[in-house]
């Protein structure tokens, strides 16, 4: 089951200032949201928190493929996550929020609600951290 | 329950209490040891003269296991089951077990009284101090342990004579043709070889000093110390007086139990007289220990003899035989020039291989032993260049493929079958082959390849190659780029594995910022933000106090900077300060204040050099020999930035009593008088390891070249996350063949491994004063890109001993 939510945009930077293959995180409806742009030009985002290490670090893996998906590894302990899908290919149960991002006029927009992946296990979402965003 | 007396404490007494204790005995075991200390590695005795430590070389006391040391067994009463010591004490027993080994055997000859031995700590220590002064030393006895000897001779510096009684030297080893090949190596090395030749007298003069061995001939050779090697004689002199049945010529005789002609007592090792027949090698006594045990403890092992076979290096020369040393049919090969001399023993229908002697190259050995009373595996002239790279050969289970531990090709092939192994240390733990003397490695992976074992060596699902291989193509397709790499070479777009493997391949070869253009998205996030990840997603921050060595000025801009950014301090064990609890977007702003005060990166995020640790050395020490902080900052300085498999460590100690701890070190250098020993392959972590010993009293020129070409021959042969304990132990040949590539520069490669040490030391800068004098690096420092004055509300502290720590967050 996937949610569909109306989408409110947030302008998150320029197109030219997301690096390829490297995040950035930005504050999106006052949510930790990890912004990438894949090899082929594609805007991804996901939850910035990391559900293993409960660190809010996910903006700064290292962004690839695995068997053609892409993927960020968490920097902590390296956990795969799909940036697609946002569930972690190394321990199915898991996973993290995914946003719609797109690009208008040169600049990444995400919206602000987040969709959850359709699952079994628990989900790991932002709001568990102890310290709620502004 | 039973107790166990074993009268003597060397090598074979510690292999039979540790088998006893490994095979659940639970009776009480007492070891009486003439020598003031435990058993001790007597296959690397010589190494003690070359830097290695009693500790080193002294094995740990089983648990449980009581000793009396110091002292001996006088008497043995089988009567009431007990022995007396040399202090007097009576200790009773229900197993006595006779482990004393053998004496160095010394003619009588005149002057016989002034002359050394080669056997004990005892012995080197006395050698060690009658070479102060001495400028010729004599060895008499041209075997195995003569050449030894030898060896420790030249080692320290003395003109060494070798005087053989046969024609030729080493011959129970080699025959003829194979000791005219020996000699011609060991002459090479500026030894003086007399082969054929006895002993006269040992001549003295008014004070009793050694200053020459006369030869029966009348010539006088000049000498100031002599040691007989000379073979040895068991000593059975308690069995004798306790009426237990010895040899005609000496040895305690034994059953196939190892069990002497009183049922109550049992002899192993070098004072046994085991089927007629004395052993002096390591592998048959270390079956004796284990044959004894089984019996005490009720089995029924039985000792069947052993094979005598040898493979050694002696000065450098590789000397090797196994099985008979004739036939009825041989094939020879002999390059005097080379010095290489092989030659296979062949049954009169030349079908069956008898045995072999290989001297210069015993590449043969590991490969052909097993095959001894075994069809003929191949063409008796292809046998003879038989090496690891022949892996044709099918070996029978029933082969012995590790003399020393006494394992056949079955136990290893079970060993992958039934568990699961899939590399040589995971053999070594199952079966212990390859522990001892590591001859034998070779064939672990031969029987290892051929087991179908898939050993795959790709990277990641993204490249089938290894690093080195990779390393190979980066530098020889001249690739500047992870993409260019990628889109020839692999598939895909990478992962946390391949990229920072090639983003350190890159540093290592082109140098440059790690974050100048694509290269920034191949890193792990501690060279990406130049600081090492904790786990709230905060970092630490370490600057580069090389050598340890730092003014109270620089101290006091620590302190300021911890302070102003609420920094939680600590001293790390490298000699330096860690400051913890940064913020990506305060990054920046530290490293302005510490690269103002004249401070850089210290690359403690990075698999790079970290620190060269330092003793204070002989500027301040009354110790020191040598200035060891002069030469840890040099040396820190020299590699600092340099990218490497994994992170290397480093120390200088400035003197023998290593407070810097320099053997716990990839690359570790102690003082000595005559300037500097290094060595190599230690770490601490997970498995620690001491460093072994790769070249003596080196100038500092000789040494900083050796450690440049150490570690970019690492850094391009060594797999990804290997430290270089590791790596050497990977490596065909291990340190034997670094050392080659190195010091002798076998392969060819020294020039091109000197250009590129030098091209990063001349093009190194700081990482940190780069990136905060480039605003377009500098945008990358912010907690989140559309609000970049705003800190990450997630991280939150909690205070503890007046600093702050992490509040824990459970996801």
């Amino acid at each position: 089951m996937t949610m569909t939510l109306p989408a409110t945009w947030t302008t998150v930077c320029d197109y030219h200032a997301l690096l390829p293959e490297r995040g950035v995180c930005a504050l999106v409806g006052g949510e930790q949201v990890a912004v990438f742009r894949t090899f082929d030009g594609a805007v991804h985002a996901i939850g910035n928190l990391d559900p293993f290490s409960g660190a809010h670090v996910l903006s700064r893996g290292i962004v690839g493929t695995r068997g053609g998906e892409p993927t960020v590894a968490s920097p902590l302990h390296k956990q795969v996550f799909s940036l697609v899908t946002g569930a972690c290919l190394d321990e199915p149960g898991a996973a993290v929020p995914t946003y719609p991002a797109r690009v208008v006029d040169g600049r990444v927009e995400v919206a602000a609600r987040a969709a959850l992946p359709e699952q079994d296990g628990p989900v790991h979402a932002s709001g568990r951290s102890l310290v709620d965003a502004p | 329950m039973s107790r166990v007396v074993v009268a003597g404490y060397g090598p074979t007494a510690h292999r039979f209490v540790e088998a006893l204790r490994e095979r659940g005995f639970g009776g009480r075991i007492t070891v009486i040891g003439e020598e003031p200390r435990p058993a001790y590695d007597r296959v690397a005795l010589t190494s003690y003269l070359t830097g290695a430590s009693l500790a080193d070389l002294t094995y740990e006391v089983p648990e449980g296991v009581e000793t009396l040391l110091g002292t001996r067994v006088t008497g043995i009463d089988r009567q009431a089951r007990t022995v007396t010591t040399a202090g007097g004490a009576t200790v009773p027993y229900d197993v006595l077990v006779l482990a004393t080994g053998s004496a160095p055997f010394v003619p009588p000859v005149p002057g016989a009284e002034h002359a050394h031995v080669y056997r004990t700590i005892d012995d080197l220590d006395a050698i060690r101090e009658a070479s102060d002064g001495a400028a010729e030393g004599v060895v008499v006895g041209g075997g195995l342990l003569g050449l030894e000897a030898a060896d420790a001779l030249r080692g320290l510096g003395l003109r060494t004579h070798i005087v053989e009684m046969s024609p030729w030297l080493m011959p129970r080893q080699v025959d003829e043709g194979g000791g005219a090949v020996l000699k011609g190596h060991i002459e090479g090395l500026g030894l003086s070889v007399h082969a054929g030749a006895g002993v006269q007298e040992i001549v003295t003069d008014a004070e009793g000093r050694v200053t020459g061995l006369r030869k029966p001939d009348g010539t006088l050779l000049d000498a100031q110390i002599v040691v007989f090697s000379a073979g040895i004689r068991p000593r059975d002199e308690l069995a004798r007086a306790a009426g237990i049945d010895v040899g005609e010529r000496g040895g305690v005789v034994v059953d196939a139990g190892m069990r002497t002609s009183d049922p109550a007592v049992y002899a192993i090792g070098e004072c046994a007289l085991a089927g007629g027949q004395v052993y002096g090698l390591v592998g048959p006594c270390n079956t004796m220990a284990e044959v004894a045990a089984d019996r005490v403890l009720g089995g029924t092992a039985v000792f069947e003899g052993a094979d005598l076979s040898t493979k050694l290096k002696l000065l450098g020369v590789e000397v090797a035989q196994f099985g008979a040393m004739s036939g009825a049919l041989d094939v020879t090969y002999m390059d005097p020039v080379g010095g290489v001399y092989k030659r296979l023993f062949i049954s009169d229908d030349a079908r069956t291989l008898l045995g072999g002697i290989c001297v210069g190259d015993a590449a043969p050995y590991a490969t052909l032993r097993p095959f001894v009373g075994k069809p003929l595996p191949a063409a008796p002239a292809d046998l003879l260049f038989t090496g690891t790279g022949a892996a044709d050969l099918d070996l029978p289970d029933e082969a012995q493929v590790c003399s020393c531990n006494n394992v056949s090709a079955g136990a290893v092939r079970a060993a992958v079958a039934d568990k699961g192994v899939t590399d040589v240390p995971g053999i070594k733990a199952c079966t212990r082959a390859g522990t001892t003397c590591g001859s034998c490695v070779p064939m672990l992976k031969q029987l290892l390849e051929r087991s179908g074992v898939e050993l795959s060596k790709a990277l990641c699902e993204h490249f089938t190659y290894s690093r080195a291989e990779l390393f190979d193509i980066i530098r020889v397709r001249g690739v500047t780029t992870f993409s260019e790499l990628i889109a020839h070479h692999g598939t895909g777009r990478g992962c946390d594995i391949c990229k920072p493997t090639v983003a350190s391949i890159l540093a290592s070869l082109h140098n440059g910022h790690v974050l100048e253009g694509e290269r920034a998205a191949l890193q792990d996030t501690n060279d990406a933000y130049l600081a090492n990840i904790q786990k709230n997603g905060t970092y630490s921050v370490v600057p580069r106090i090389p050598g340890g060595e730092i003014t109270p000025d620089k101290l006091i801009v620590i302190g300021e900077v911890a302070r102003d950014f609420g920094l939680y301090t600590k001293i790390t064990g490298g000699q330096r300060i860690d400051l913890f609890g940064a913020r990506v977007e305060q990054l920046p702003q530290i490293w302005k204040r510490l690269v103002d005060a004249g401070f850089e990166s210290g690359h403690a995020y990075g698999k790079a050099l970290r620190t060269v640790k330092s003793c204070v050395g002989s500027t301040w020490c009354r110790y020191g020999v040598q200035d060891s902080v002069g030469l840890a900052i040099a040396l820190e300085l020299r590699y600092r930035g340099l990218r490497a498999p994994h992170k290397l460590k480093s120390a200088v100690s400035g003197c023998a009593r290593e407070c810097a701890e320099a053997r716990s070190k990839d690359f570790g250098i102690i003082a000595t008088e005559q300037g500097w020993n290094l060595y190599v392959g230690g770490n601490g972590g997970f498995k620690p390891r001491h460093a072994d010993l790769f070249a003596s009293d080196l100038s500092t020129e000789e040494l900083v070249r050796t450690i440049d070409r150490f570690l970019m021959y690492y850094i391009r042969t060594a797999d990804r996350l290997q430290r270089t304990a590791a790596w050497i132990e990977s490596i065909e040949g291990g340190l034997d063949h670094v050392r080659d590539v190195i010091v002798n520069d076998s392969l060819g490669l020294c020039a091109e491994l000197d250009a590129q040490m030098a091209h990063h030391v001349t093009t190194y800068e700081d990482e940190w004063r780069a990136t905060i004098e480039d605003p377009e690096k500098l945008s990358r420092f912010v907690s989140f890109v559309n609000a970049p004055g705003v800190p990450d509300p997630s991280i939150v502290f909690e205070r503890e001993r007046d600093q702050i720590k992490p509040m824990v967050v459970t996801p």
